[in-house]
């Protein structure tokens, strides 16, 4: 897609980065001491902490990703929003007042307040630090995806903005400017997300396809040709190779995919060879039509109603074009990526089951995983717990949460209505859905564009900002100081931390740039699997178990991280994606990691835990 | 430098009864929200296609209703954690009236 920078969106997109730069340097002033860096003083009102927990959690992958998985999935990206806010339940019920009751700065002075265990300083410390790690990598991922339509540059120099302006933030201010941008971006996120979807409301559904609009004032959007084997070959085009559903023409020279879809033909984008739709000037064009709305082919529904526009979309006779990608070789055995159309009916988009299928015992397996993943991997985030510490008491660490459950709560619902107006505005870039809900966004009009990109971009510095002082946390606090026995002072313990901050982000940005256009919620899940397991055990049964020891703590951390971690790098996603092989060449078929590296972990704990019990007196 | 909590509070007589309440109203959620991975696995996906008010599905309202359900809970769940904190303490506890 040939999408690029306004004067009006480079200038309100500089005006939200100045104003999150002051807030830095505005409150840098006050941070002096290592309470004031790691945790804001603990003196945040439970209000602002609550907004700021939205700020915190409302991550890339939820505004980008999870919107963005509905406008190409249909209902699978939602499931994501419910277990994400179920996960807050977790957060509240359990965690929220124990952690502030027993921590400092970070989620491992919790773990270790009853032991003083060295080993459970190092084995929290990387914890922390490879959650961080794992959910930095889509945040910046997103950035990237967000500077090519917003300002007109390439993926990689979104990704470079977005790591030098937080090492910057971090570096000077720590947690108090952190908790002040999550804050306001929150705020924003909420305010504009629900201007986005009345805006859809009041436009309804319609068949003709409302798209972007072109320089030249006109709507562009890709709608498929249709055809049969037939038709092409009356029309002189050559069958040159076929791969599954997919067919390969050329007419004159030219060369184009098309789809099966029965004895029809529909014509796809793709590209690959150094082509983009078979020229090498090409550009993808946007995607996401509904093709019949409760059975006509022509209708335009006027405004709705929030539950008559799902109802609408839920009708059985409803038909709507999702867009899939598919890897597949031509004839000299070249890769070519097909974007290709597929249409569905109400019924099958508004249920699971496009991408998280239940039918064999596998499918069943992975989507119960990542259910069980995500419903308790919110309560085990470092850059979340670490948000406990800010406020003054246990009170208002639960009053804080509970803000977070409405405002995030709010939020997911209106992910559903982002997310599937994407998919019927024309407004899905086929190679990169992370842009559905900005884009769709733009087909309000540039302005709307250009405020919400600006606060994605900024929801990205603030999430990005918050991991970077958990893992500088981590390290200044946990390993040099505490683990490491340095006894830092509280000028060098800032130091220290400020420096990690730098050496963290330069991973996030190499990283971040390596898994360009992998969908970003896909990404957060499997750090929510990481963090559920190497955390979670450890906690629950610290605040529950009180035959738990110090060494049952660090084993189970340990077995949680290498169990995920391993799960995850021998699966079939990453064979499919980063590997470059095929999802089949997997050591195994499991996607998701939580069902079988959550309850090890807690085995490992209970195990350890009862053969290191010390003997009564 | 000590490792105890950022900010010093005063000792808290309610956090047994919070402790308690929490981990029932916690247990409560779980069995709704294995409810709805159960109905979905059980039914390969074909109960979630029910439509059961206005035109939704029961994909659309269980999944609607598992958010706003958290939401109420943990409204009722700071109510009664209040009224203990209340109850058991002569004076409100630090800072959790600043405002």
């Amino acid at each position: 897609m040939n999408l690029h920078g306004t004067p009006l969106s480079i200038i309100i997109f500089s005006a939200f980065v100045a104003m999150v730069l002051f807030l830095s340097y505005y409150f840098a002033r006050r941070t002096q001491s290592a309470a004031g860096y790691f945790a804001a003083g603990g003196q945040i009102h439970w209000a602002v902490n609550g907004i700021s927990f939205a700020g915190d959690y409302l991550s890339a992958a939820s505004f980008l990703g999870i919107c963005g998985m509905i406008a190409t999935l249909g209902y699978d990206g939602f499931l994501y929003s419910i277990g994400y806010l179920a996960g807050w339940i977790v957060a509240l019920f359990v965690v929220a007042e124990p952690m502030k009751r027993m921590g400092k700065f970070t989620f491992t002075d919790a773990l270790d307040a009853k032991f003083n265990s060295k080993g459970i300083k190092l084995a929290a410390a990387i914890s922390t630090l490879v959650v961080s790690i794992c959910y930095l990598i889509p945040q910046m991922n997103g950035a990237g995806s967000l500077v090519v339509p917003l300002l007109g540059l390439p993926h990689w120099v979104g990704v470079l903005i977005v790591g030098v302006i937080v090492i910057t933030i971090v570096a000077t201010a720590g947690m108090t400017s952190t908790t002040y941008v999550q804050f306001l971006k929150g705020g924003l996120l909420l305010i504009f997300s629900t201007i986005l979807v009345g805006s859809l409301l009041f436009r309804g559904i319609s068949t003709e396809t409302p798209g972007l609009k072109g320089d030249d004032g006109e709507p562009i959007h890709y709608v498929p040709t249709e055809a049969t084997a037939a038709t092409l070959q009356a029309q002189d085009y050559q069958l040159v190779h076929a791969e599954g559903e997919f067919v390969k023409y050329t007419l004159d020279g030219a060369a184009s995919w098309w789809v099966k879809d029965g004895d029809t033909l529909w014509k796809c984008q793709w590209q690959g060879g150094g082509l983009v739709n078979g020229q090498t000037d090409g550009l993808l064009m946007p995607v996401g039509r509904v093709k019949e709305i409760g059975g006509q082919t022509e209708a335009d529904t006027g405004p709705l109603n929030p539950i008559s526009f799902l109802a609408k979309l839920t009708h059985p006779d409803t038909k709507i074009e999702q867009w899939h990608k598919a890897k597949v070789g031509d004839e000299a055995g070249t890769k070519i990526t097909v974007y290709y159309p597929k249409t569905v009916s109400g019924t099958d988009q508004m249920k699971p089951g496009v991408k998280f299928k239940v039918k064999t015992g596998w499918e069943k397996t992975n989507f119960i995983s990542l259910m069980l993943a995500l419903f308790f991997g919110t309560a085990a985030l470092p850059h979340i717990l670490i948000r406990y510490y800010t406020v003054p008491s246990p009170a208002c660490a639960r009053k804080s949460t509970i803000v977070a459950i409405a405002a995030i709560g709010f939020f997911y619902i209106l992910t559903l209505f982002m997310g599937l107006g994407a998919g019927i505005s024309g407004t899905i870039n086929p190679a990169d859905n992370n842009m559905s809900a900005p884009l769709l966004a733009l087909s309000f009009g540039g302005v709307l564009f250009a405020i919400i990109s600006a606060i994605a971009f900024a929801t990205v510095l603030g999430t990005v900002a918050g991991l970077i002082v958990a893992a500088s946390g981590a390290v200044a606090h946990d390993l040099m100081d505490r683990f490491g026995g340095m006894e830092l002072s509280e000028k060098k313990k800032v130091r220290a931390g400020k420096i990690a901050a730098f050496g963290v982000g330069i991973v996030a940005i190499i990283l971040g740039i390596v898994f360009k256009g992998v969908n970003v919620s896909f990404l957060v899940g499997w750090a929510f699997a990481v963090a559920a397991s190497a955390n979670l055990p450890a906690i629950l049964m610290l605040l529950f178990w009180p035959k738990t020891t110090a060494a049952g703590i660090t084993s189970s951390i340990f077995v949680g991280i290498v169990a995920a971690l391993g799960i995850i790098l021998t699966g079939p996603a990453m064979f499919a994606g980063p590997y470059g092989k095929t999802a089949a060449d997997a050591l195994h078929p499991l996607g998701q990691p939580g069902i079988i590296s959550i309850p090890l972990s807690f085995l490992t704990l209970i195990v350890v835990s009862l053969a290191t019990q010390k003997k009564k007196a | 430098m000590h490792h105890g909590p950022a900010t010093e509070n005063a000792p808290d007589p309610a956090s047994r009864y919070k402790s308690r309440l929490g981990v029932w109203m916690f247990l409560f959620y779980c069995l709704v929200y294995a409810g709805f991975v159960l109905t979905n696995v059980l039914t390969e996906g074909q109960a979630m296609q029910t439509i059961v008010v206005a035109g939704l599905n029961l994909a659309v309202v269980y999944g609607m209703s598992l958010i706003i359900l958290a939401l109420i809970l943990a409204l009722i769940y700071n109510a009664l954690c209040t009224a203990k904190e209340k109850e058991l303490s002569a004076k409100p506890i630090s800072g959790e009236d600043a405002s």
